[in-house]
C-alpha cells in the first residue's frame, strides 16, 4: 500500500513493468516533440514573437508616439478626440497604454509589414487584439518591437486584458485595416 | 521517546496517532474549509458579475472580491489544508510523534494572522491588486506584510513536518523506506521551501516599496520571481493532491502502486524540473528570448509533465489490479464500474483524476507552449485551465480525502452520508463546467480579471463574437452547481465535526471506506497483472492530448503572421 512502507526493502531493484516502460517512453517521446515543434514554428511558422525589446522611460517613448501622431493623424475616433493616425506602410508605428486608454488609434493597410512599438506609461497591461486573438502584455519601460502584417480588413478592437485599476474595463482602443 | 499517554490507537486503522499532531491537524483543516467558504462565496459572486444578463456587482468591488477570491482559495485554503495534509502524512502515517508541536502552533497562528490582515487590507478596498499584484500597481502595505506572515507560517509547517520525518527515522516508526504517500508529501513540502523562499525574495522588497524605502522595482523582474512563488506553489498542490490519490487508492482498495519505483520517480521529477515554471507565465512579455522562453516552458523538455502523465497511469492501475485481484476480472472496465462511486473519497478522487489530466493537464501544457499562448494570455483560457486544476484536481481532492479524515481524526460520522454520496459530483461536475465554459469564452477572445464584456463604459464600442455571452452565462451557471457542492460540502463537514456522532470503537456504518484488507497487498511490483482498463484509458488520453495540441496550432497558422 502507499500508506506502508514498500514492501521490498530494496525496492528500487525491483523490475519494472514493461507497460509502465512503454508508457514512461512514449510520454517522453511526445515531450521531445511538443518542445521541437515550437522550434519548428520559429523555422517555418508566422507567428512567432521577435526577441527585439528595449528599455524606455515612459516619457521617452510618449515623445514618440506624439511624433508619430502629429506627422500622420488623419482625423479623430468619434466622441473620444483620441486621434486616428495612418502612417505609411512599412514604417514604425506606435501604440502606448495608460490608464484608462490604448493611444492613438491606428489605420493600416492589409497585406503590409509594420514594426509594431508598444510600451505603457504607468502600470502593466495587456494588448488583446480582438477578434483575430493576438495577445501580449506590455510593461513599463519596456519597448517591445513586433512586426506584424494584417491579413483582413475591418476595425479590430484592442482590449486590456491585464487588470491596470478600476477602469480597466473602460480601456478599448481600435486598430483599422483597410 | 514520548510517553505513551500522548498517543491514542486508532480503532478503525490500528494506527498511532499523537495527540498533539492530531488537535494541529483539526485545528488547520477546520480553519482550511472556513477559509473555502469565504473564497467561493468571492467566486460565486465574480462568476455572477461576469454573467451578463445578471452582472452582479459594481466595477470597484468586482475588482476587490476578484482579488480576495484568489487570495483565499488558492492561498489561504489550499494552503491551511495542505498543513494538514504535511502533519497527516508524517506523524499520523508513520504512526510517530510530531516534533515541535508548540512550533506547529507558531505555524497556525502566523498563517491565521497573515491571512487575517491580507483580508483586511483587500476588503479595506485599497489593495485591489488581483492576486498576482504585478507592480507597479500597488496595494496597501499590509497585504504584502500579511502574505509575508503567512509564508513564514508555512515554512515553520513545512520545518515541523521534515522533524517529524527525523523523529519517525530516529524512533524507527516504520521500517525501511517511507511509504508512497509520505514521499509525495516530502515532494510537496520540500517545493515549498522553494517557492516560499521565491514569494520572501519578492514581497520583503515589495512591501518595502510600498511603505516607500525602495524607489522602483522592476515589473519584468517582478513577474519572473513572483511566479517562481506564484506558480510553483500550486505543484506543491500537484504533489499533495497525487498524494492524495495515491492514499485513497489505498485506503479504499489497498491498492497498491504498481511500481514504488516508478512512482517516486515520477514525484522527484517535479522536485527537479518544477521551479522553471514561472517561465510560462512570460510567453509574451518584452525582453525575454525564444531561447530563455522555450527551453523553461518545456520545463526542460516537459520532464515535469512527463511525471505528471506517468501518475495518471500509475494510479488507476494500481487501481484496476486491485480490483482485478478482488475478482473483478469481467471485460476491460468491470472493476471500474463495481467500484464504490457512492463513496465520496472514491468518486472525489477519480473525478479529481480524470477532470486534472483531461481538463488541467492537456491545457496547461497548450497554455505553456511558446507561440500558443499568444492566443490565449490573459483571456478567460487561463483560468479556465487553473479552474480545472487547482478546483477539479486539487480542491476535489482535498475534499475527498476530509470524508476520511473526519471519522479518522475527528472521530466523527459523517453526519448527512446521502449528501456526502452525492456532493463531489455536484462540485466535481460544476467545477469542470467552470473550466470548460471559461477556456470557451477564451478561445473566442474574451478577457479575464474584466468587469464589462459589452464594453457599455468604453470610449469605442466593441462586441466580442456571439457565443462569448454564452460561454459565460454557462459558466455562471456552473459557478452555481459548483457552489451548491461546496456548501454541501462546508455544512456537512461543520456540521458533522462539530455535532456529529462519536465514532464508535467498532464503527458499524461508515461513509468513509473501509480499511484496507492487509492480506491483498502483494502484487503489483512483479509484473504479472494485465491491465487493460488503464492502457485504454490512458490512450484515449493521449490521442486527446495529440489532437488538441494540433488543434491549437492550426488556429495559430490562422492569427496574423508576426515576427
Amino acid at each position: 500500500m502507499a500508506l506502508t512502507p514498500p514492501s521490498e526493502r530494496l525496492w528500487w531493484n525491483e523490475p519494472i513493468h514493461k507497460s509502465e516502460l512503454v508508457w514512461v517512453t512514449v510520454a517522453f517521446l511526445w515531450g521531445l516533440v511538443m518542445f521541437f515543434t515550437m522550434i519548428f514554428w520559429h523555422v517555418y511558422g508566422q507567428q512567432n514573437l521577435s526577441n527585439e525589446a528595449y528599455r524606455i522611460e515612459p516619457a521617452r517613448f510618449e515623445q514618440k508616439v506624439e511624433a508619430m501622431v502629429a506627422k500622420y493623424k488623419i482625423g479623430e475616433e468619434g466622441s473620444s478626440g483620441i486621434p486616428v493616425v495612418k502612417p505609411p506602410a512599412g514604417s514604425d508605428v506606435y501604440m502606448l497604454g495608460r490608464t484608462f486608454q490604448w493611444y492613438p488609434v491606428l489605420e493600416l493597410e492589409k497585406g503590409k509589414n509594420y514594426r509594431l512599438h508598444l510600451s505603457s506609461l504607468d502600470v502593466q497591461h495587456g494588448f488583446s487584439l480582438q477578434p483575430t486573438n493576438i495577445n501580449l502584455q506590455i510593461h513599463p519601460h519596456y519597448e517591445m518591437v513586433i512586426t506584424v502584417t494584417p491579413t483582413e480588413t475591418g476595425d479590430f478592437g484592442v482590449i486590456c486584458n491585464e487588470f491596470c485599476g478600476i477602469g480597466h474595463h473602460q480601456m478599448l482602443g481600435k486598430i483599422r485595416v483597410k | 521517546m514520548a510517553a505513551d499517554t500522548e498517543f491514542r490507537i486508532c480503532p478503525t486503522t490500528g494506527l498511532r496517532v499523537h495527540l498533539p499532531a492530531e488537535a494541529l491537524i483539526k485545528a488547520n483543516a477546520v480553519v482550511a474549509v472556513v477559509f473555502l467558504a469565504i473564497g467561493g462565496l468571492f467566486g460565486l459572486l465574480v462568476a455572477l458579475t461576469r454573467w451578463q444578463a445578471i452582472h452582479l456587482l459594481p466595477a470597484d468591488l468586482f475588482y476587490l472580491v476578484l482579488t480576495g477570491h484568489g487570495a483565499n482559495v488558492l492561498v489561504f485554503w489550499i494552503v491551511f489544508f495542505e498543513m494538514a495534509v504535511l502533519y497527516f502524512a508524517s506523524a499520523v502515517v508513520l504512526s510517530s510523534r510530531l516534533a515541535m508541536p508548540a512550533w506547529g502552533w507558531a505555524q497556525f497562528v502566523l498563517m491565521l494572522v497573515g491571512a487575517l490582515i491580507a483580508n483586511v487590507s483587500v476588503l479595506q478596498g485599497d489593495s485591489t491588486v488581483m492576486f498576482t499584484s504585478y507592480v507597479p500597481l500597488k496595494a496597501a502595505p499590509h497585504f504584502y506584510l500579511g502574505l509575508i506572515i503567512f509564508a513564514v507560517g508555512a515554512l515553520i509547517g513545512c520545518c515541523v513536518f521534515f522533524g517529524t520525518l527525523v523523529v519517525a527515522k530516529e524512533d524507527k516508526t516504520y521500517e525501511g523506506s517511507l511509504p508512497l504517500v509520505s514521499f509525495g508529501a516530502l515532494v510537496a513540502a520540500i517545493i515549498a521551501v522553494f517557492t516560499l523562499a521565491a514569494g520572501a525574495v519578492i514581497l520583503i522588497p515589495t512591501f518595502l516599496w510600498s511603505v516607500g524605502y525602495i524607489g522602483h522595482i522592476d515589473p519584468l523582474v517582478y513577474k519572473v520571481v513572483w511566479w517562481g512563488f506564484g506558480h510553483s506553489s500550486q505543484q506543491i498542490n500537484v504533489s499533495a493532491h497525487v498524494a492524495i490519490w495515491y492514499a485513497i487508492a489505498a485506503i479504499v482498495f489497498g491498492a497498491k502502486p504498481i511500481s514504488e519505483k516508478v512512482s517516486r520517480m515520477a514525484y522527484f521529477f517535479y522536485i527537479l524540473f518544477l521551479q522553471l515554471a514561472s517561465a510560462h507565465h512570460l510567453l509574451v512579455e518584452p525582453g525575454i528570448s525564444s531561447e530563455w522562453k522555450i527551453f523553461n516552458t518545456s520545463y526542460a523538455m516537459y520532464l515535469a509533465v512527463l511525471g505528471s502523465m506517468i501518475h495518471g497511469m500509475t494510479v488507476p492501475g494500481a487501481i484496476e489490479a486491485a480490483q482485478r485481484q478482488k475478482g473483478y476480472v469481467n471485460g476491460a472496465f468491470e472493476w471500474l464500474r463495481k467500484a464504490p462511486w457512492d463513496n465520496p473519497a472514491f468518486s472525489g478522487m477519480f473525478l479529481s483524476l480524470i477532470f486534472f489530466g483531461f481538463l488541467g493537464g492537456i491545457t496547461g501544457v497548450i497554455l505553456g507552449t511558446e507561440q500558443l499562448n499568444i492566443l490565449m494570455h490573459n483571456t478567460m483560457y487561463v483560468p479556465g485551465h487553473f479552474h480545472g486544476t487547482v478546483v477539479a484536481g486539487t480542491t476535489l481532492a482535498f475534499m475527498a480525502i476530509t470524508y476520511v479524515l473526519v471519522p479518522l481524526i475527528f472521530r466523527r460520522e459523517i453526519m448527512f452520508p446521502t449528501m456526502a454520496k452525492w456532493q463531489p459530483y455536484l462540485f466535481g461536475f460544476g467545477a469542470a463546467g467552470l473550466s470548460l465554459f471559461m477556456m470557451g469564452a477564451g478561445t473566442l477572445g474574451v478577457s479575464r480579471r474584466h468587469w464589462d464584456n459589452t464594453f457599455a463604459d468604453a470610449p469605442m464600442s466593441f462586441s466580442y463574437p456571439e457565443g462569448a455571452t454564452l460561454m459565460m452565462a454557462l459558466n455562471g451557471i456552473s459557478a452555481l452547481v459548483a457552489s451548491l457542492g461546496g456548501l454541501m460540502y462546508i455544512v456537512n463537514i461543520v456540521c458533522s465535526v462539530l455535532w456529529g456522532k462519536p465514532v464508535a470503537a467498532a464503527a458499524p456504518a461508515k461513509p468513509a471506506p473501509a480499511p484496507a484488507p492487509a492480506a491483498i497487498s502483494q502484487y503489483g511490483s512483479a509484473g504479472t497483472m494485465q491491465l487493460p482498463g488503464t492502457y485504454i484509458l490512458v490512450a484515449v488520453f493521449f490521442v486527446s492530448f495529440i489532437l488538441y495540441y494540433y488543434v491549437n496550432w492550426k488556429y495559430l497558422a490562422a492569427v496574423w503572421p508576426l515576427k
